[in-house]
């Protein structure tokens, strides 16, 4: 449903990364956040800085010795341009205008121009006390390096949208323009030299040059395949959509005129539409059952739709599941049922979090309460269900409560130390999916 | 969400209130919960109509959706900043977007509360803004803490902006846990005023923490 990129290709390979294997995060060029090519935005994207301190570095190595304009060169044919991707639901919101997006402002451009100002001022003092190369070569360089710009610039936009525009085409025509008469150039001034030499390097460049021209554009035939295969896919969702707003919304919608007079089924009938349509809207693609986060979900949707209270699930972290985490979510939603059943209330909050040492999930409700030490022997569900079930999996209950000001129950599961980043050691199931709507901020940042 | 405070309104005069939101239909119904407890001065359905009341009639809270024609609340919010900042704004949607939830709040926003929320508390939220307070609901807090949870090396940390403090981590915790400020004042053995000092403080946090790890976390999740 969401297009990303998630990539499981690691899955198999016995890596020394002690950590559950991150989906593969591929990097790509922002298109909405272009100033020339996207490479920097993309590539700060990537490695979490600031886009400014990406195009310095570019500045300072291309000053150096030229790797920095290599690389961005390099970066540039090889980094996809892509749109950002949001949910359905953000997607939708930001095309009628209704998001603001993430665009470039007046300040990145203002820094872009003075990195770039920078830069050449750099280049140009070394130039000037001699330090740099010749003049003869860096005049047609340099033109050259503009007129590839100005060429792949265009060649991006006739790849990426369906009707071709006059100024990308003209971008095109002014780059191979620019790249040709920066080879003239070079060639006269050699030609100039060495008679001997001329056709050889006439010949040379002239190769490298229809090198550059076409590479770019069989690269973007290869691509514009890619895109028409993507639009079909597009397609497809499109039916997928009607289809699902058929099935779904429409339903909800004529059950609710058919049990207008009968408040308490077009509520349970509302709520479940409005959760099952958030989950599709903001939801990932998400498996059933492979997180904390996920589990939690689902034992919270089952007891607001048999039980006919709203439950607030809030869950910070997440974990892929075990025995023991299933144990503590089935122990949880025992929890709610006890909480809808008994308390006589009409919400329940529940919070769940996963630590790198510890699960802990909340349920709560402001209801009747009770006195913990006169549970009923026949109370099996809060002895049975809850609290021998997490210790047997070497967690603990409490149970929290007095009557009239509600109950809290707390579960506890410390969680056994994974191993640290280094050792090559993985103990979690080969076929964990990390979905990277659920994924852990924090095992990004090794804090075990 | 929170225990109602029994007199929302602050001084003598009735809070006044201007609701921002694109559907028409929201708005009437809105209107009609909390107008019993406040005074709804106005009502914009897009950006530059929100703008334009706000700045004429300058109410003591606004209500702001995040998602409206013309850039959304966060856009509201930036021309507030300059016409009008004494303005403060509540945002109030239906998206469970962890970006656009952040995103407005970054953006100025004092608090945050779904759309489903109880007239009776929407009033108390209101009270609580028009008097500098903020408001978290449980899933702002559960989004707090998701976004201060990442390991800082201390070299990074250029202030204490970047990190919660352990009270303020354990003020969130017992708001995502879905208690009101005056069950965590009690659960803590602190006074309600410390509590929302506590919660005011956070908000700074989320609004001027420079970590980039706060947005690169809303760009990796994107979904909640």
């Amino acid at each position: 449903m969401v297009p990303r990129p998630a990539t499981c290709d690691d899955q198999g390979v016995t890596s020394p990364s002690a950590r559950p294997a991150p989906p593969v995060r591929r990097a790509y060029r922002p298109a909405g956040r272009r100033l020339v090519s996207g490479v920097s935005a993309g590539v700060a994207d990537h490695l979490g800085v600031d886009t400014l301190w990406v195009r310095l570095a570019f500045t300072v190595t291309a000053v150096l010795n030229g790797v920095g304009i290599v690389a961005y060169l390099l970066l540039w044919r090889f980094l996809p341009i892509a749109d950002d991707t949001a949910s359905p639901g953000l997607e939708a919101a930001g095309r009628r205008g209704l998001r603001t997006a993430r665009t470039t402002t007046w300040v990145d451009h203002t820094r872009a121009v003075a990195i770039l100002a920078l830069g050449a001022g750099v280049a140009l003092a070394l130039q000037v006390s001699g330090q740099g190369i010749a003049w003869g070569w860096l005049v047609p360089l340099t033109v050259g390096g503009a007129g590839l710009a100005v060429m792949w610039r265009g060649l991006d936009d006739v790849g990426r949208v369906s009707r071709l525009r006059w100024w990308s085409v003209a971008r095109v025509v002014v780059g191979i323009g620019l790249v040709a008469a920066a080879a003239a150039f070079a060639v006269t001034v050699e030609g100039g030299w060495s008679a001997l030499a001329d056709a050889g390097v006439a010949i040379a460049v002239a190769l490298v040059g229809l090198a550059i021209v076409a590479g770019p554009w069989i690269a973007s035939l290869v691509t514009d395949l890619g895109a028409e295969r993507r639009e079909r896919v597009r397609s497809q969702e499109r039916a997928d959509v009607a289809a699902h707003l058929h099935d779904s919304v429409l339903q909800t919608l004529s059950l609710l005129q058919k049990y207008a007079d009968d408040p308490a089924t077009v509520s349970t009938v509302a709520r479940r539409q409005e959760r099952e349509l958030r989950a599709w809207l903001y939801g990932g693609d998400e498996l059933a059952d492979s997180t904390l986060a996920v589990a939690m979900r689902a034992a919270a949707d089952e007891v607001e739709d048999h039980h006919r209270v709203a439950v607030e699930l809030v869950v910070v972290g997440d974990t892929p599941v075990d025995p023991d985490v299933v144990a503590v979510v089935r122990a949880a939603r025992e929890a709610m049922v006890n909480a809808a059943k008994h308390a006589g209330v009409d919400r329940v909050d529940v919070f769940a979090e996963a630590s790198p040492g510890v699960v802990e999930v909340f349920v709560r409700d402001r209801g009747a309460g009770f006195d913990p030490e006169s549970v009923d022997p026949d109370r099996m569900g809060l002895r049975g269900s809850i609290m021998d079930r997490v210790r047997r999996h070497g967690g603990r209950a409490e149970v929290r409560s007095s009557p009239g000001s509600g109950t809290e129950v707390r579960l506890v599961l410390p969680r056994p130390e994974r191993p640290s980043h280094d050792e090559p050691k993985r103990d979690e199931p080969k076929h964990q999916e990390h979905n990277p709507g659920t994924t852990d901020p924090r095992s990004e940042h090794d804090r075990v | 969400m929170t225990v109602s405070d029994p007199n929302p309104v602050v001084g003598d005069a009735q809070l006044r209130v201007v609701l921002v939101d694109d559907h028409a239909m929201f708005r009437t119904g809105v209107r009609a919960e909390i107008t019993a407890s406040v005074d709804v001065v106005g009502e914009a359905g897009d950006v530059d109509a929100a703008v334009e009341v706000i700045v004429r009639t300058r109410p003591d809270v606004v209500l702001l959706d995040v998602h409206l024609p013309g850039g959304g609340g966060p856009e509201v919010l930036r021309r507030l900043s300059t016409s009008a900042p004494e303005v403060r704004c509540l945002a109030l949607s239906v998206s469970d977007a962890a970006e656009d939830v952040i995103g407005v709040i970054r953006a100025g926003a004092r608090g945050y509360v779904t759309k489903t929320i109880s007239g009776e508390d929407l009033v108390d939220a209101i009270g609580r803004v028009a008097a500098g307070d903020a408001v978290f609901s449980p899933r702002l807090a559960g989004f707090v803490l998701d976004a201060f949870a990442g390991h800082v090396e201390v070299a990074q940390v250029d202030s204490d902006l970047d990190r919660l403090t352990e009270r303020e981590r354990e003020v969130m915790r017992l708001i995502a846990r879905g208690y009101a400020y005056k069950e965590v004042a009690k659960e803590l053995f602190i006074s309600p005023k410390t509590v929302e000092t506590h919660v005011s403080s956070v908000l700074r946090k989320l609004q001027l923490s420079s970590r980039h790890e706060l947005t690169r976390w809303a760009n990796d999740r994107r979904l909640i």
